[in-house]
């Protein structure tokens, strides 16, 4: 009896002691009670200005998923990794956290190169990526949410409204000088003679250069009345600048812009930016409840009451309740069973209702235009009347009815 | 083709401010100052706080923009660069170190950011400097329309050029300054205190990055990265114009300026950059020592 009860608290010292030696993922096996989910963004290096925000927004997403019970009863953990805004260091990093961690869904990424550099990580292990940012299409991946807009949910209303609502004949194209504003070009460029218009120029500056001098010169002798830019990154403040510098008028001669957000608005001085345009999904300026209490909270959650918002913010707050759907719906955190169930999700979103297209894994989001006020604010001048479908190979005639990104992949027979 | 001309003008001048510190310290002190970025930035964001903090304008930042950075260059000299003399590849190492501190001393707001203490200008977000109204926008002479702003560039330019001339070749330290690049161990057997004469340089070439920076505010993102791409556009002239000479900064700075905005007038400006590279590349092939330089060295 004494002897069977000291070997029973022997062998169950023994085991405790063991799971406290344990390396911290197996001792997260035994507390099942909480879900794991990865944060990946950049908290140093160039990009961590507005990778620190998309952090903020998947960390404000979880937290109130969590005060309104969690997922399935369980609360949900982030660990946030810091890519440090280089490509290697993210690949490094989501196979620390999918591998080491055994995390099954990640929300994270910014820049396409990221993207593409931690993709094989994911394909590989099967877990999920969810990916916020609008980007240039022409992918197709079983293992990422894509909740940003594609080429022709920023485009494909832009252009025709730009040649008929504005009357403008004569596009002059800019951007920087990689592979988002070149692919966005080339959507363009079909959109644009669809159109009835014509482009005089496509020109490109380096990433991160802002000697525009030249290039407003040139948008100047080109007799363009209207600029399409997809330029990125903070050479579009000296962009802006230069060209109100150089005497050209946004009333004249706009610049219509798919990336210049809140952010950048700010940061040029609002003076400069008036009466041009972009097309995203959503504008800090929407007017409706759900977006002011979204605002609010945000603006509480990163304590400063001067916070801006801007659309892949909200597409990262809002995929993290996609996921939840998802994941409630299959009752499983898998990757498969995410994917199986995410499909046909619909979320109201602070821009509006938001809905998982089961072919591409992308967002149905709704395209937006707004001209920018004075106040650095924007007026929603068009909007569609209902979210539009996602076409990430639109450059490659990929249309309505003939999907070319399916639930079994790409079908690059089509392209 | 004369506002192509005007252009070139003024990117050279931008290239000749942000070379102009790094001129007179590499020169002196055959110190490679990965930091000068980082004093440009530091003038930038110096603009943005006179502007938030004190309501002043543009023009009120650069005096203070320059006593701002000279104190921090001095401070850099005596705690870090003065160990280094002679070490080239150590000063390099040591000062690219200062930049990335100087960098998140920005981005953390002094290190404040730990205790949730929030500065405004400064963090690692986007600022914004505004400018003056008389120079926004263009105005016109002889038919062709001059940016305001660019002009006041061209001119700030000059007159520092002019300044930092007169201090080399009209003072007594300057004197003493030119007797260092030819020669620092003959001009320290002659008397000068080289050491003194070393921390003012230093000193005085990161106020000039200072004001680089207010100016470089105006067209600008003010960011707490901005800084690396000016210094290797400053590199440029420094090693193409040959080590501290100021007329080689002035010619290679308008020169490569020029060539800029004409390969971009007439093909695009990736050509445009690639262009000044290639020739940088011939020119310091052809004439290792750079286009104008001491025979000391």
């Amino acid at each position: 009896m004494l002897t069977t009860s000291r070997r029973r608290l022997l062998v169950s010292s023994a085991a405790s002691a063991a799971a406290l030696a344990s390396p911290a993922w197996m001792r997260s096996a035994f507390a099942a009670d909480t879900i794991k989910v990865g944060a990946l963004y950049s908290q140093t290096g160039g990009l961590s200005i507005v990778e620190k925000m998309l952090a903020n927004a998947v960390r404000m997403a979880v937290a109130e998923i969590n005060a309104a019970g969690g997922v399935m009863g369980r609360t949900v953990e982030v660990v946030l990794e810091d890519g440090a805004s280089d490509p290697k260091t993210f690949n490094e990093k989501a196979s620390k956290l999918v591998t080491r961690d055994r995390i099954e869904t990640v929300f994270g990424c910014h820049t396409s190169a990221s993207r593409k550099a931690v993709l094989p990580v994911f394909e590989r292990r099967n877990a999920m990526l969810f990916y916020q940012t609008h980007y240039e299409g022409y992918e197709c991946s079983k293992n990422v949410v894509y909740s940003g807009a594609v080429a022709n949910q920023q485009l494909g209303n832009y252009i025709p409204w730009i040649a008929q609502k504005l009357g403008k004949k004569k596009f002059f194209i800019v951007g920087s000088n990689y592979v988002y504003p070149r692919e966005m070009a080339k959507v363009s460029k079909k959109l644009i003679e669809e159109s009835g218009a014509k482009w005089v120029a496509d020109e490109y500056l380096e990433l991160g250069h802002s000697e525009w001098a030249t290039m407003v010169r040139k948008i100047k002798e080109s007799g363009a009345d209207v600029v399409l830019s997809n330029v990125v990154g903070d050479s579009l403040v000296a962009f802006y600048r230069e060209y109100k510098n150089q005497g050209m008028s946004q009333a004249a001669v706009p610049i219509c812009a798919t990336v210049t957000s809140e952010i950048e608005i700010a940061a040029m001085g609002a003076e400069y930016a008036a009466g041009s345009y972009t097309s995203v999904p959503y504008f800090m300026s929407i007017d409706t409840p759900a977006n002011k209490s979204f605002i609010e909270r945000y603006r509480k959650f990163v304590n400063d009451p001067k916070a801006v918002t801007y659309h892949s913010l909200e597409a990262a707050y809002f995929q993290v309740f996609l996921w939840k759907q998802a994941v409630e719906a299959g009752k499983a955190t898998t990757a498969d069973a995410i994917r199986a169930n995410i499909g046909g999700q619909t979320f109201d979103a602070p821009g509006g209702r938001v809905r998982i297209d089961p072919d591409s894994l992308h967002a149905w989001v709704t395209p937006r235009i707004g001209q920018w006020q004075a106040d650095g604010q924007s007026k929603v001048v068009d909007a569609n009347p209902q979210p539009l479908r996602p076409l990430p190979y639109s450059a490659y005639g990929e249309t309505d009815s003939n999907l070319i990104c399916t639930r079994k992949g790409a079908v690059t027979a089509k392209i | 083709m004369l506002d192509v001309l005007l252009i070139g003008l003024s990117v050279g001048s931008i290239l000749l401010l942000a070379a102009l510190g790094l001129v007179i310290i590499y020169g002196a002190m055959g110190v490679v100052n990965m930091a000068h970025g980082e004093m440009i930035m530091v003038g930038a964001y110096a603009a943005v706080m006179t502007q938030i903090w004190l309501g002043w304008g543009l023009y009120a930042a650069i005096p203070i923009a320059f006593v701002l950075t000279a104190l921090l260059g001095f401070l850099i000299e005596r705690c870090v660069v003065r160990r280094l003399y002679g070490r080239l590849g150590d000063t390099l190492l040591a000062t690219w170190g200062v930049a990335i501190l100087v960098q998140q001393f920005v981005r953390l707001e002094g290190g404040l950011a730990f205790f949730g203490i929030h500065i405004e200008g400064l963090g690692p977000g986007l600022q914004n400097m505004p400018v003056p109204t008389e120079l926004q926008g263009a105005f016109q002479i002889a038919g062709t329309s001059i940016n305001a702003y660019r002009a006041f560039i061209v001119a700030s330019t000059i007159v520092l050029t002019l300044a930092t001339w007169l201090l080399l070749y009209r003072t007594r330290i300057g004197m003493q300054v030119r007797a260092i690049i030819r020669n620092p161990r003959m001009a320290a057997a002659c008397g000068i205190d080289v050491e003194r004469v070393n921390a003012l340089t230093f000193a005085f070439g990161a106020g000039l990055a200072g004001i680089t920076g207010v100016l470089v505010a105006g067209f600008k993102t003010v960011s707490p990265d901005m800084g690396t791409a000016l210094v290797v556009d400053s590199f440029l002239v420094v090693v193409a114009g040959g080590v501290g000479s100021l007329l080689g900064a002035v010619v290679t700075a308008i020169g490569l300026g020029e060539v800029n905005g004409v390969v971009a007038a007439v093909t695009n400006d990736i050509v445009a950059r690639a262009a000044v590279f290639g020739l940088v590349i011939l020119l310091i092939v052809v004439r290792p020592q750079g286009l104008f330089s001491f025979k000391g060295r």
